[in-house]
């Protein structure tokens, strides 16, 4: 090993390597552990049978089904997402990433991944049920995931975002679900307004469909964007 | 050949109040930097602000001829900092987080798992590093940090009370990887002086009002 | 330094608005429809734009934190959205006033443009439990920037979306059945909105002035509290 002196500048580690790395990290972490996703799933089924005594209905469809599903989806997913930098805050994580000779970007990138694929897994688990108790034919479900999808991308950059600054605060259970619900509202709207024909009781419609998936879509991409462009500056310091 | 650490004038505030106001050091390249200083006097400051985790609020910092924080991209691979957190994932073993560690440092695969092996060896640290980190003692999980610490082979090292919650044989093993030697600069935090001052070449004290002394150590 | 510029300034704010009041009592003529208290409409709409316009502008000081670092911007931003949602209060009591005298309720979902206005004021409500929760001054200041460009990004998103969903569209102010706004209530209406856009420059540059100025005080009595240390002196720095 040579003296430092004689070395040059060490070359950044490339953000595709340091994405898997810190993704893999995630994976195999809340696979060891199972600390959200079963919490996020048993949270959204017993939501369910709240609203089937609370509505006082036993099947669902239009946008009554459209609405308590997002609803219940979002309210879950956020426990998710309070739950998104919690190693980081604790063990020094952040330092550990500071450290690094990467892209800070690419932390983003990866804990939006991570939550993307934890919403997607909570949607495989939970759909299934609400189809089971609320609907009485399966044949929306699958432009129903694609509606979901779209809305996971949304949800999975406004959440990464807010839950990466909320983590570093006093409240920080209550800070995410505080700002990210007004910041969901349009995608909501887009989601509900795409699903609610879907569900409808003779058969699926696509009343326009193709229109709110392009909300969903700009939706997503402008969050995309603007967590890409100011994730640098919240590592910081 | 330049010099390793150059600071001129160093200030860093804490709100309003300074945790270092005005830090002069220069190091050459394999010498070691002692900080001693009470609690408060802004010694773990002065480490963040070489790792590259902090700005200073003044002054200039020149770390390997970069100047930070504008160019701390160039050094940041080269700089191993060990500090008051572990900065092991407790859910994950030991030598799933030095892969982590390894990967964040663009080590290829091949060449990390030989070099885990390797330095888990030197701490000791073979037969428990495949447990998770929560069911390690501190100072296993201090000989974790310590390989951490120089996976990458950093040129500087910066070490805030290494020898914290480590044993005798502990602290022998670590001065291999961590201890003085002509190819690593260091600057190390201490509250034990007396033992390390004879390695240093360079001692800094810090007082809490955010001044600072220097002194060539008189024993080398 | 903040403090130049305000008397002219809140000349020019006092004559506005008293110009507007006089053209909403004695020029613009009255509505067929909904009568006297239509007036009300020269209020709520141009608190409305001035305070939307207001979100954005905290949004753009707010870039302009974060390229620079220069924490001015950010008294900027956190000042500009501050007043927004003070005439954000006042955008949804006059909403709801003119709803109650139009179609008989306090409240409608069926008006996009004041449903869209409550979910932005809820947003941006949320700027001060965010902010006040974090502790570091300078991260404090960081995200709240973060904050106030995301929040400005979901704003457009927001009244597109709302707009969406509305499957009835009611009579747009512009809009009327005769189509647009005959020209004595534009002419209200604009010289209105100049009003409140006068009265939200002078008020928030008020603020900057007596921040500034508190915040100066608050230096000088610890500078004079503190015991000098040896040798270097650390008088705080002026605020520019």
């Amino acid at each position: 090993m040579t003296a430092g002196a004689t070395r040059s500048a060490t070359p950044v580690v490339p953000s595709r390597v340091a994405f898997a790395a810190i993704l893999g990290k995630d994976l195999r972490a809340e696979l060891r552990t199972l600390q959200s996703l079963p919490a996020m799933a048993l949270f959204a089924v017993t939501t369910f049978v709240i609203f089937r005594f609370g509505l006082d209905r036993t099947q669902l469809s239009g946008d009554l089904a459209s609405g308590v599903l997002w609803a219940t989806l979002l309210f879950a997913a956020i426990l998710g997402i309070n739950r998104l930098f919690v190693a980081e805050r604790e063990e020094g994580g952040f330092d550990a990433i500071r450290l690094a000779p990467i892209d800070r970007t690419a932390l983003f990138a990866a804990k939006g991944a991570a939550l993307l694929a934890y919403l997607v897994a909570l949607e495989l688990i939970v759909v299934p049920v609400f189809a089971v108790f609320f609907l009485d034919s399966a044949a929306a479900l699958p432009p129903l995931a694609l509606v979901l999808l779209l809305a996971n991308l949304g949800l999975a950059a406004t959440g990464t975002l807010i839950s990466s600054m909320a983590v570093n605060s006093r409240a920080r259970d209550l800070l995410t679900p505080l700002v990210l619900l007004p910041l969901a509202v349009p995608l909501s709207i887009a989601a509900t307004g795409a699903l609610e024909p879907l569900l409808a009781v003779g058969g699926p419609g696509y009343h326009r469909f193709g229109t709110w998936l392009a909300v969903l879509g700009l939706y997503d991409l402008i969050f995309l964007l603007v967590g890409y462009a100011v994730f640098d500056f919240l590592l910081e310091d | 050949m330049s010099t390793a650490i150059e600071l001129r004038g160093l200030r860093r505030d804490y709100g309003e109040r300074p945790a270092l106001a005005g830090v002069d050091v220069s190091l050459e390249p394999g010498e070691t930097l002692l900080v001693l200083g009470p609690n408060g006097a802004g010694k773990t400051t002065l480490l963040r602000v070489l790792a590259t985790l902090l700005r200073p609020s003044g002054g200039e910092v020149r770390v390997f001829g970069a100047t930070l924080p504008g160019e701390a991209w160039k050094v940041r691979g080269r700089i191993g900092l060990l500090g008051h957190d572990a900065l092991l994932y407790r859910d994950l073993s030991g030598r799933e987080n030095l892969r982590f560690h390894a990967r964040l440092h663009g080590i290829e695969r091949a060449a990390a798992e030989a070099r885990i092996a390797a330095l888990l060896s030197a701490v000791g640290m073979e037969r428990r590093a495949d447990d998770r980190v929560d069911e390690l003692s501190a100072g296993m999980r201090q000989r974790l940090a310590i390989c951490r610490c120089v996976l990458h082979e950093p040129d500087l090292l910066l070490l805030d009370e290494p020898d914290s919650h480590l044993d005798t044989p502990g602290r022998e093993l670590a001065r291999e990887l961590i201890g003085p030697s002509e190819d690593r600069t260091r600057v190390v935090v201490t509250h034990d002086p007396e033992r390390l001052l004879p390695e240093a070449d360079q001692v800094l004290r810090l007082a809490v009002d955010g001044s600072a002394e220097l002194t060539e150590a008189a024993l080398r | 330094m903040y403090g130049k510029g305000l008397r002219p300034l809140s000349i020019a704010t006092v004559a506005a608005i008293v110009a507007s009041l006089s053209l909403v009592f004695f020029y613009a003529p009255l509505d067929a429809d909904q009568g006297f208290i239509q007036k009300i409409f020269y209020l709520h709409v141009p608190l409305a734009i001035v305070a939307l316009v207001g979100f954005v502008i905290g949004g753009v000081f707010a870039i302009l934190h974060l390229r620079s670092g220069n924490s001015k911007w950010d008294a900027y931003s956190y000042v500009s959205i501050h007043m927004s949602v003070i005439f954000g209060v006042a955008v949804l009591l006059t909403g709801s006033i003119w709803a109650k005298a139009s179609w008989g309720h306090w409240w409608v979902w069926d008006e996009p443009t004041l449903v869209s206005f409550l979910i932005v004021f809820l947003m941006y409500a949320t700027y001060y439990p965010f902010r006040y929760a974090i502790e570091d001054r300078e991260r404090q200041a960081r995200y709240a920037s973060v904050f106030a460009i995301t929040a400005g990004a979901f704003v457009p998103l927001n009244f597109m979306a709302v707009r969406m969903a509305q499957s009835l569209v009611h009579p747009r102010t512009f809009g009327t059945a005769n189509g647009g706004l005959p020209g004595e209530m534009m002419l209200t209406f604009l010289v209105s909105l100049v009003a409140i856009g006068l009265l939200w420059t002078t008020l928030v540059k008020f603020e900057l002035t007596a921040k500034s100025a508190s915040g100066q005080l608050k230096r000088l009595r610890r500078a004079l509290d503190a015991p000098a240390p040896g040798g270097s002196s650390r008088v705080a720095p002026e605020v520019s």
